[in-house]
């Protein structure tokens, strides 16, 4: 049965969203969280395991200090308090992707305890988000369900788990109920969570790559109107793109509208985003937080991370992503539009790396923006994984600075590179690109062009300089694209002025 | 002083529940029993211990030790399955899941 949603300008118009979101960062140390098994994404099933990963009897967790030191950078990068004295809990359930049958987390002792992250919007204005916590615990294996038309649980037969990923390292940010965004509340929980990303990564505390899980969001949302109490929420659960993050809030807030509207009942309950049906769908009531049954844990004594050593990794934290935004674009003098489309095609590394090579910025946004952006879209691919390299793009720029290349062959080198020819020096002396500028050659070619085109002449000599172009193109089409345009625009000039 | 707390006959089934014990009357009788005997003796520590002891999550003043980020030998993927009652492409096999956690 179709859910009914109302359209989301009357839903945000009408009701105020109130939202969360439980951000999970799995953390790129070498090994698991409690135990030294060797993380690697790919690898064979269960190949990456000790016995305490599989919660054998009589196996002992040990923490992991590198792990800790993750987290208190996130921490510190979040303006967290970060506590001294923190605690693992487990945190009880039954499900066949935890082998001990209970989740080692932390529960009233996080290392990381209340703090705030200001998100930049795409307009510029900046939304602070408040953090309730950022606790460490273990993840859960995998479960691959076999049988079912789909692979989805419904209809399945049996379930496959690998474990491989129990016991790896997560942060989990939790942020306080954010109020106040109204319609905007997609935008700012994706400006969120990118941000969280772009952080991480530059702390190099994770991967941060969702399509390989590792990171992940549950997303909590109700609605009320103004003045009145906060409406009953529901959790969609393990979302894991920023897509799906603003598409499931957009849904939701549409969904829990009209069921308000028809006078119904938001139930508290987890739901899942189908992209499929690019709809949440229900899940069951949740749980009880007490059913939990959290406590301490009693194989693990409390962890101590002393003031001097949080003091310590204060001093080892990179610039934050958005400070490094700020200041790139003023030394590259990029206008706020040309900043947020290097942020948002990922480019801001490789342009910076190709300045750092030797090109200018405007030159290397023009190469990864322009021609290698569009070969990446229609591979479908990143611009990392394209074979140019920023070394190649400040190559090119060096040959279009020296007027070796003109912009054409420039184009035609790049496509060269793109498609495995080679380094752009090679391409230019496979293909023999060459400008060919104020040599003879050029200038019977513009003598052919004007005695070809009587008309043209008249209209130059009179001083309509127009048709230039057409002359000008006939000349590359004679030079086979290696004239310099200026240089023929210039012999041209002189001609028409005799 | 704290309310002394109760455990009901609901509340065990519950918690039977959620550890997967089917529970007989007899069985939820005893543990009633018995889980308020236990629930009785912390209210006391609690009336005990008074403003002035701090509260403590562990009795036991030691600090956790941290190893460093180092591997070691993994089991070999036979061995990881050797306990498993059955498994299929070097996996285990669970039975059907009811209900996504």
């Amino acid at each position: 049965m179709a859910e009914q949603l109302m359209k989301y300008a009357d839903a945000v118009a009408k009701y105020e969203p109130v939202f969360g979101l439980e951000t999970h960062v799995e953390l790129s140390t070498n090994t698991k969280l409690f135990c030294p098994a060797h993380i690697e994404f790919g690898g064979q099933p269960n190949s990456q395991l000790t016995p305490v990963s599989l919660g054998l009897p009589g196996s002992l967790p040990v923490v992991n200090k590198t792990a800790i030191d993750y987290a208190v950078k996130l921490g510190l990068a979040l303006h967290c308090d970060i506590a001294e004295w923190s605690q693992f809990a487990r945190k009880n359930y039954f499900y066949p992707d935890m082998p001990r049958d209970y989740q080692i987390s932390q529960y009233d002792k996080p290392l990381n305890g209340e703090g705030y992250l200001d998100v930049e919007l795409d307009d510029g204005s900046v939304f602070r988000v408040d953090i309730e916590r950022a606790h460490v615990e273990d993840d859960a294996g995998k479960n691959t369900h076999v049988g079912g038309s789909d692979g989805r649980i419904e209809g399945a037969d049996h379930s496959l788990v690998d474990y491989n990923r129990a016991g790896v390292p997560l942060i989990e940010i939790v942020t306080k109920p954010i109020e106040g965004a109204g319609e905007r509340t997609p935008e700012v929980a994706g400006a969120y969570v990118r941000a969280i990303r772009d952080i991480v990564r530059a702390l190099g505390i994770s991967h941060a790559r969702m399509e390989q899980g590792n990171m992940r969001a549950d997303v909590n949302v109700s609605l009320h109107k103004k003045g009145e109490p906060l409406g009953t929420r529901s959790e969609t659960k393990n979302v894991n793109t920023f897509k799906g993050i603003e598409k499931t809030l957009t849904y939701e807030i549409r969904r829990q509208a009209a069921l308000l509207e028809a006078g119904g009942e938001v139930l508290q309950e987890t739901r899942h985003w189908d992209e499929s049906k690019q709809a949440t769908a229900g899940g069951r009531v949740k749980s009880d937080a007490n059913d939990y049954r959290y406590f301490p844990d009693p194989d693990l004594v409390m962890v101590h991370v002393t003031r001097e050593h949080i003091e310590e990794l204060s001093k080892q934290m990179p610039e934050m992503p958005r400070e490094r935004r700020a200041r790139l674009k003023q030394e590259w003098g990029f206008t706020d539009l040309q900043m947020r489309d290097a942020v948002n095609a990922d480019a801001l590394d490789l342009i910076q790396e190709s300045v750092e090579a030797g090109s200018s910025p405007a030159g290397a946004r023009k190469w990864w923006m322009g021609e290698i952006s569009r070969e990446a879209n229609e591979r479908g691919v990143s611009l990392q994984e394209l074979p140019i390299t920023p070394q190649d793009v400040a190559d090119m720029e060096a040959l279009i600075e020296s007027g070796k290349l003109n912009d054409k062959l420039a184009k035609q080198t790049v496509s060269g590179v793109l498609a495995g020819e080679g380094k752009p020096a090679e391409v230019v002396a496979k293909h023999g690109y060459q400008v060919v500028s104020d040599d003879g050659a050029l200038e019977s070619a513009v003598d052919e062009a004007l005695k070809a085109n009587p008309d043209i002449v008249a209209k130059l000599k009179s001083g309509n300089m127009k048709p230039m172009g057409a002359i000008i193109g006939a000349v590359m089409r004679a030079t086979k694209g290696q004239a310099d345009a200026k240089a023929v625009s210039k012999i041209v000039m002189q001609r028409v002025a005799k | 002083m704290d309310v002394m707390p109760t455990f009901t006959r609901e509340e065990i089934e519950h918690l039977g529940d959620l550890a997967r014990i089917a529970l007989t009357d007899e069985e939820i009788e005893r543990l009633k029993g018995e889980l308020n005997v236990i629930a009785e003796s912390i209210t006391k520590v609690q009336e005990v211990a008074g403003d002035d002891v701090p509260a403590t999550a562990n009795p036991i003043p030691l600090e956790a030790y941290l190893r460093p980020d180092e591997a070691e030998e993994p089991l070999t993927q036979a061995e990881a399955l050797a306990g498993a009652p059955a498994t299929e492409a070097g996996m285990f096999v669970a039975p059907r899941i009811l209900g996504e956690e």
